[in-house]
């Protein structure tokens, strides 16, 4: 998994000059013991996800119906549900797809907000101006409303147009980057207005190079510090809003299942089976801690001042 | 000032009339009408329920009856509700909702602020730290795990609480804490960088030499200023509420307006979907319209800005 964070320390090997912020921001990062956890416990949890279901000799559709919902124990770490199937396994195929939504969801709101952003701050003027009264409206909609509606019609949709099943999903990507990229692009088009003003820009401008390759190949690499911090605070933000429309019964559909749809069904079940809600709720909990402290770390290692307001 | 408003004004206005016509728009666009879940409707009576309602006209038609009837402020008949208006069935749930609100936010202030300040007065000691422990817990526990978790605990094994339902006032209290919780945190976050901004400041170290006890120079001088940022989350912090519902509303079966939204949605009753997304996106807007006005007037470089 390319986590943002582990992606850090890399960068020096590459690029000579810019070594020593990364790496200062690197040890910076070691020193912060809430920040490392995250790193570890995130680690950790893509590995079990990724791994973990070969290793198990359950698959997690597996029913076992006789055995019914049974506590954890030997046989079964955290037990199963009622229709006997490893909870276990279902957690970490479930966190799969919760990760896989969280990252690819992040990426899009990633990539709508650092161009709209980096287009509006480099331009400037009127056209600035307009471009960011537009993303103030969009603050201001009731977004989560419109992704529900969106996922409410979804299966319409995919029958009119005869999408395959996967259309659920990317769709689900494409709706909740669509909400989470505003805050991305405000971030990324006060930066570029600071950046752009250097030095440096004058150079390359005097060079006579075009305006697409300045914003992204002079300007970007420049900020990227606020939108690494930005973007690994983003992933928890968007697999809440996963698990949010999973819960409502809007987001993944069986047979396919996320930590969203497993909090869900515990929910339900929680009266008389109460790991099924409390192992699925730990899990979801510790990945987005480890995720928000990693994002403070980063923030702080990377010395980005709080410019989320 | 007065341009300031007018401009806000018209920018909401807009705003507004995109959401209209998107949700509009959008929910026609879907194949798959209100009246195609009953099978044993008749092509003749599905004609008929169809004249009945409007939908055989062409849709811009529609579309302008619409804004015709929503301008007297009547949002329609509901599809899957024989013999109400979307009108009424608003007015019968939104009361639910706006209680559970408006408990849930007093929570959310009277948690955030004090915390906040606490842990601003009280800087890099236990308190600051478990407040901001607390903030992590809050904005990284989502309430439909805090919901359900609660009510195992308060509800089923401790039995002081129903575990659902809205009926006597103790009902109240688990709902309006969970939903509340999740903004307490980012209150007292926000009122403890204020206050410190605060507290640093000459006035406070004036109001210090002059003899004035701790508690009175926190409540009545820094509090002031220090609650600036907390103003300006106001207005997310409302519609995360509002929004906050659908879930609250289903985990402990509520009759408000949120879970009524969901349902609709999922039995497409359309001129109920259009009636909440309006009713919405016209509070929602609202209360942003207000903070903004609050904070122009506030502070004056917010407005000198927009």
């Amino acid at each position: 998994m390319n986590l943002p964070g582990a992606a850090a320390p890399a960068a020096p090997a590459e690029a000579e000059a810019g070594s020593s912020l990364w790496h200062d921001a690197w040890l910076r990062l070691r020193k912060n013991r809430l920040a490392v956890f995250g790193l570890w416990s995130l680690a950790l949890v893509t590995l079990a996800c990724v791994a973990g279901p070969w290793f198990s000799p359950y698959g997690y559709e597996e029913q076992q119906l006789d055995l019914g919902a049974s506590g954890p124990g030997l046989r079964h770490w955290l037990g199963t549900d009622t229709l006997g199937r490893d909870l276990l396994v279902r957690l970490l195929t479930g966190g799969r797809v919760s990760l896989a939504v969280g990252l690819a969801a992040t990426f899009v709101a990633l990539t709508i907000g650092v161009v709209y952003g980096a287009v509006a701050g480099f331009v400037g003027g009127k056209r600035d101006a307009f471009l960011m009264r537009v993303v103030d409206i969009m603050y201001s909609l009731p977004f989560a409303i419109f992704v529900i509606l969106l996922m409410v019609m979804s299966e319409e949709i995919a029958k009119r147009f005869n999408f395959g099943p996967s259309w659920r999903l990317v769709l689900l990507f494409v709706a909740i980057g669509a909400v989470e990229w505003l805050t991305m692009a405000r971030i990324v088009r006060s930066q570029v207005m600071a950046v752009k003003k250097m030095e440096f820009i004058e150079a390359a401008r005097s060079l006579g190079y075009g305006r697409r390759r300045i914003i992204f190949r002079h300007i970007l690499p420049n900020i990227l510090g606020p939108v690494i911090v930005y973007t690994t605070l983003t992933i928890p933000a968007v697999m809440l809003l996963e698990a949010f429309l999973s819960f409502l019964g809007l987001g993944v559909q069986p047979p396919m299942s996320s930590w969203g749809v497993l909090i869900k069904d515990g929910a339900e079940k929680m009266e008389e089976f109460p790991w099924l809600l409390i192992f699925p709720a730990g899990i979801f909990s510790l990945t987005l801690f480890s995720l928000n402290f990693l994002g403070d770390g980063l923030r702080d290692a990377l010395d980005v001042r709080s410019s989320k307001d | 000032m007065l341009r300031f408003i007018t401009s806000r004004t018209l920018q909401s206005l807009l705003a507004l009339f995109v959401v209209i016509t998107a949700t509009f728009f959008m929910i026609r666009f879907v194949p798959g009408g209100p009246f195609t879940a009953e099978k044993a409707v008749t092509p003749e009576i599905l004609a008929n329920l169809e004249a009945h309602y409007g939908l055989n006209k062409p849709l811009w038609q529609q579309y302008l009856d619409y804004l015709g009837s929503l301008a007297r402020g009547d949002l329609g008949p509901s599809f899957k509700y024989p013999n109400r208006t979307v009108n009424e069935i608003i007015a019968d749930k939104l009361p639910v909702s706006a209680e559970l609100g408006a408990l849930a936010l007093a929570f959310a202030l009277a948690l955030g602020i004090t915390l906040g300040t606490c842990a601003a007065v009280y800087r890099n000691t236990w308190i600051d730290y478990t407040a901001s422990a607390f903030g992590m817990i809050g904005i990284s526990v989502p309430t439909f795990v805090i919901g359900p978790l609660l009510v195992l605990l308060c509800a089923i094994h401790l039995g002081w609480f129903n575990a659902s339902g809205w009926y006597v006032p103790a009902d109240r209290v688990l709902p309006a804490l969970v939903l509340g919780f999740a903004y307490a945190a980012p209150i007292s976050r926000l009122t403890r960088g204020g206050m410190l901004e605060v507290l640093h400041q000459d006035f406070i170290r004036t109001a210090r030499a002059k003899g004035v006890s701790e508690f009175r120079i926190v409540t009545h001088h820094a509090l002031r200023g220090g609650l600036l940022p907390v103003v300006s989350y106001l207005g997310p912090a409302v519609a995360g509420i509002l929004t906050g519902s659908f879930v609250i509303e289903t985990i402990f079966t509520i009759p408000g307006i949120g879970r009524e939204f969901v349902n609709s949605a999922f039995n497409r009753d359309y001129t109920l979907v259009l009636g909440t997304v309006i009713l919405y996106a016209v509070l929602i807007m609202a209360l942003n319209l207000v903070v903004d006005i609050v904070q122009a007037w506030m502070n004056p470089k917010v407005r000198l800005e927009g």
